[in-house]
């Protein structure tokens, strides 16, 4: 099947190691952090303050604030902004996201 | 004063590129403060640079206007007279007898502050995508059409393999066709606008043959890559328990409401849904610009009532990538003459106001075209989640309205928090204002972005380094 | 469209003061009327904190106001309950210094003789109150009857529940008077409303009102900014200030003058507020005015630093010249009544003001003395 990566003829340099919640996945350089997250097939990231529903991207600009997200322990970074790093800890997170 | 003028562009799509190519080219000191680590925008938005895409016109079209525009970008960046900072997040402009300080945040982390000092600014802060709500929108997987397409422009990334996109507007299409050629399989778009409508306004179509063409183009891919659509058709409810499964779609009637019976059930994994554009103006806003509608209100140089400060392309008013690139060079070469001290001649630019006063008609005679159903407030139940943020139902808007008095934008969201959370009712203004049946007011955020308190507890202050600037 | 309407009181302001004389008068048996040229909580109420204070009042008529109305708020906190957002949360009025600590305690002395709970806090115990307040602070005072409600609820709810008739969207063009120069209603862009009596519950825009009557009230705008944070967990539990708000109330300074009162809401946001600028109705952004609030709520709470400004928003207290609201009838218009002019204080002594109004409507014997208050104590003469 084709994919966007195809499509763009991208060769982005070797693939690196992040975690979710400290279950190791897969990333490659010049991923955002959202772009990693649904390449592993997940899609929601979060629980809202008020009902708990699970949440990921919605605008995928920065407008929305829903992919908000913990990474190296810094809560409510937007994923849809953030690049992957090489380790990064990238951690769902719960309600106002720091630690309620 | 030795130094030549300095003006600070924001934004680094079609309208800020043009206008700092523009006056850059006039002899004017240019700083280019844009959020992307890569200039282009939304629409000419590029995959990040460690992705190495050697195709990434494939994800585009007008690539060769982009060509043109990066090319002469970094020609100007090359020369000295373009600094181009990437990764700002401007949240506030200040004037101060005359001159400017644009305050932003060093992203992506947006933690840092850096500013920028200029005698003259062209606000080129662009659009966002208006989505209107429905049973289901909050979950996984429902994302706006836009950033359907920012994730596979930017990112190369798509959340699954079967879409439906769906909503009305002209984006639609290139999402649709986009998704499609990157492997996606598009199960369905759903437009609600009747194609017929078009046909009304063929004198508006008639001046724009290469708008004609572009529909056609798409027409074509939409049919090689078998995409079904359903005009006139709306989408009544998204399914799914943790993420979406499945969209019901349903036909129109002619008052723009769901024909009974008509429902159908389109499985699949990704609903990528927009109701058109509305433009960014905070910046402006706080700097006191007037505003015509939802966009800034500029004069025939692209000028705001503001002295000082110009503003291009979607931040006017939402008419596409040609138009911001005629409005952000029309800018460009209005401030570039006043920070020359020269009355800025407007046959200088006769060419690019042609085009501008052309499209603006053309966007004019489209909007009531792409008008969300007239009755869409209807699919809206009372638990439906509205303010995604503060998770405010529309019950709760209605009650508000109904019961306790509140009559305009600012005290539904008083009553119930609708609009005041992260998003500060960007995403939820619109659709809480057609709820309340009341007129969608301007937002008035002082904070273009939320701002690290210790930030802002230090922004403006006088260093003794900007006594040298 | 324009049909008259006869009630008893016509109360001229959808605000909380407006609601407060509206629950009130009606609870006295009255009929009333509620006009606003916006919608409910349009004006000041919309752009306030909430706050319910005596710790910051010297003693004098508006601590009396304040005791009384902190009682009624205790009331309607009871019966409105979580709708109103009521929290008797206390406040912490924080030192910065041995000397203001000094000062502290000795204001506090004059309000304990006044009938204020003022409890003096060592600085072991402070961090108990408080637990992430700056370290090393030399001690504050404690009021336990400090408390909050959600201002545009509150309005909003009251008015509910007087069974009033609400106009919005009606703007007051005239004050109608008898041959004899009594009130006789107002006139509205909607119609004219029959009434004896007029109560002038519209805030900063008061003055304009009693000058359709005839008569001078110097209310005067004061701007202020508050600043909203990101949603946090309750990190700040009291409404906590720095002791120098107190000498800011009472300054009679057009200069900007800021000092924080930084507290958590149940809805999460951190509110930091009250800066004061006598600019007129500037509605232009400060960024000089909003840094200041963050500059001085991070002093007291570091952890702030690294918690953002989501939005700031800015109203426009009424104030007078002697800081007092007021409140009671005008003798210079018989039937005109006035309930506005409370500064930043007009949330916490609404209530207190609404139920002095209901009695002079009613002709009771008020709760309080209303000499402070008179409505012509300045000399104004007729306009």
């Amino acid at each position: 099947m084709r994919t966007p990566v195809d499509l763009a003829a991208a060769r982005p340099g070797p693939a690196f190691t992040v975690t979710l919640d400290g279950r190791e996945i897969e990333a490659f350089p010049g991923q955002t952090v959202a772009a990693a997250l649904w390449a592993a097939g997940v899609t929601s990231w979060r629980t809202t303050r008020v009902e708990g529903r699970p949440r990921g991207i919605f605008c995928g600009i920065g407008v929305c604030f829903d992919c908000l997200v913990t990474v190296n322990d810094r809560p409510n970074q937007r994923a849809c902004l953030v690049p992957a790093r090489p380790g990064d800890a990238i951690r769902t997170q719960d309600g106002t996201g720091h630690d309620d | 004063m030795t130094e030549r003028p300095h003006l600070a562009v924001i934004g680094a799509g079609p309208a800020g590129l043009a206008a700092t190519v523009a006056a850059a080219a006039r002899g004017v000191r240019v700083t280019l403060i844009d959020s992307a680590a890569e200039a282009g925008g939304q629409f000419y938005r590029q995959p990040a640079a460690a992705l190495r895409a050697r195709r990434p016109q494939a994800l585009h079209h007008q690539w060769r206007t982009w060509e043109r525009l990066r090319d002469a970008l970094a020609g100007q960046v090359e020369s000295g007279r373009v600094m181009h900072l990437t990764d700002h997040h401007a949240w506030l402009v200040e004037r101060q007898s005359g001159r400017f300080t644009v305050h932003a945040l060093l992203g992506p982390e947006q933690e840092e502050p850096a500013v920028v000092h200029a005698d003259a600014t062209v606000l080129a802060t662009g659009g966002y995508e208006k989505v209107l709500p429905f049973p289901g929108w909050t979950l996984p997987g429902v994302v706006t059409a836009g950033g359907a397409q920012a994730m596979l422009k930017g990112a190369l990334a798509v959340s699954g393999p079967t879409a439906v996109v769906a909503g009305t507007g002209p984006l639609l299409l290139p999402v649709a066709t986009g998704l499609a050629a990157a492997g996606v399989k598009v199960a369905a778009l759903v437009e609600s606008a009747d194609p017929r409508d078009f046909v009304r306004r063929t004198r508006a179509l008639a001046a724009q043959p290469g708008k004609v063409g572009e529909g056609a183009r798409y027409a074509a891919r939409l049919l090689r890559h078998r995409v079904r659509t359903l005009v006139r058709h709306t989408v009544v409810e998204a399914h799914g328990t943790g993420r979406i499964e499945a969209v019901t779609v349903a036909a129109l009637d002619g008052a723009g409401r769901v024909r009974p019976g008509t429902e159908r059930r389109i499985p699949c994994d990704t609903l990528a849904v927009g109701h058109g554009m509305l433009p960014h103006t905070d910046l402006a806003e706080t700097l006191g610009c007037r505003l015509d509608g939802p966009g800034v209100d500029v004069d025939g140089d692209q000028r705001t009532d503001v002295p000082g400060v110009w503003a291009a392309g979607e931040t006017t008013g939402i008419g596409g990538a040609a138009l911001a690139l005629a409005e952000g060079h029309i800018a460009g070469c209005s401030a570039a003459a006043r920070l020359n001290g020269a009355a800025p001649d407007p046959h200088a630019w006769a060419a690019a106001a042609k085009s501008r006063n052309g499209l603006r008609e053309f966007f004019a005679a489209l909007d009531p075209v792409y008008a969300p159903p007239a009755h869409w407030a209807e699919q809206v139940t009372d638990d439906t989640v509205v303010c995604r943020c503060e998770e405010v139902t529309g019950g709760a808007i209605r009650e508000a309205v109904a019961d306790l008095g509140a009559g305009d934008l600012r005290t539904v969201k008083l009553l119930t928090r609708a609009g005041m959370g992260w998003c500060q009712g960007r995403v939820c203004g619109p659709a809480v204002a057609g709820l309340a049946g009341c007129g969608e007011t301007p937002g008035r955020r002082p904070f273009a972005r939320p701002v690290p308190l210790g930030v802002l507890a230090r922004a403006g202050e006088p260093k003794p380094s900007d006594a040298a600037q | 469209m324009s049909k008259r309407l006869t009630c008893d009181v016509v109360v001229v302001g959808a605000g909380m003061a407006g609601a407060a004389c509206a629950l009130y008068a009606t609870r006295a048996g009255l009929d009333v009327t509620v006009v606003d040229r916006g919608p409910v909580a349009g004006g000041t109420t919309g752009a306030g904190e909430g706050n319910i204070l005596v710790s910051d009042k010297e003693p004098g008529p508006e601590l009396d106001l304040a005791l009384l109305s902190g009682r009624l708020w205790a009331e309607l906190g009871a019966e409105f309950g979580k709708s109103v957002e009521y929290e008797a949360k206390g406040g912490v009025v924080v030192a910065t210094s041995p000397s203001g600590l000094t000062a502290l305690e000795r204001f506090a002395d004059g309000q304990r003789a006044a009938g204020v709970t003022a409890q003096p806090v060592a600085p072991d115990a402070l961090y108990d109150l408080e637990p992430h307040l700056a370290p090393g602070l030399p001690g504050a005072v404690h009021y336990p009857q400090d408390s909050q409600v959600m201002p545009a609820l509150a309005a909003a709810h009251l008015l509910k529940a007087s069974g009033a008739r609400l106009r919005t969207g009606r703007t007051v063009t005239d004050i109608l008077r008898t041959p004899g120069g009594a009130v006789r209603g107002v006139r509205t862009d909607g119609g004219d409303l029959h009434a004896p009596a007029v109560v002038n519950a519209a805030g900063t825009w008061g003055a304009a009102l009693a000058a359709l009557a005839g008569v001078d009230l110097p209310v005067l705008p004061r701007r202020g900014f508050v600043l909203v944070t990101e949603p946090l967990p309750r990190m700040v539990h009291h409404k906590v200030y720095a002791a120098d708000y107190v000498a800011d109330v009472a300054s009679d300074s057009a200069a900007l003058q800021t000092s924080p009162v930084v507290e958590g809401t149940a809805a999460g946001p951190v509110l930091i507020g009250a800066s004061r600028e006598r600019v007129g109705f500037d509605r232009s952004f400060s960024l000089p005015a909003v840094r200041a609030l963050a500059a001085g709520a991070t002093r007291l709470f570091p952890f702030l630093e690294r918690v953002r400004a989501m939005r700031a928003y800015l109203g426009f207290r009424p104030y007078m010249p002697d800081h007092l609201p007021a409140i009671g009838p005008d003798p210079r218009v018989p039937g005109l009544h006035h309930a506005c002019g409370h500064e930043g204080a007009g949330i916490g002594l609404a209530t207190g003001t609404g139920q002095l109004i209901a009695q002079a409507l009613t002709e009771k014997a008020p709760d309080l003395d209303l000499t402070p208050f008179r409505p012509d104590r300045f000399g104004g003469q007729d306009v």
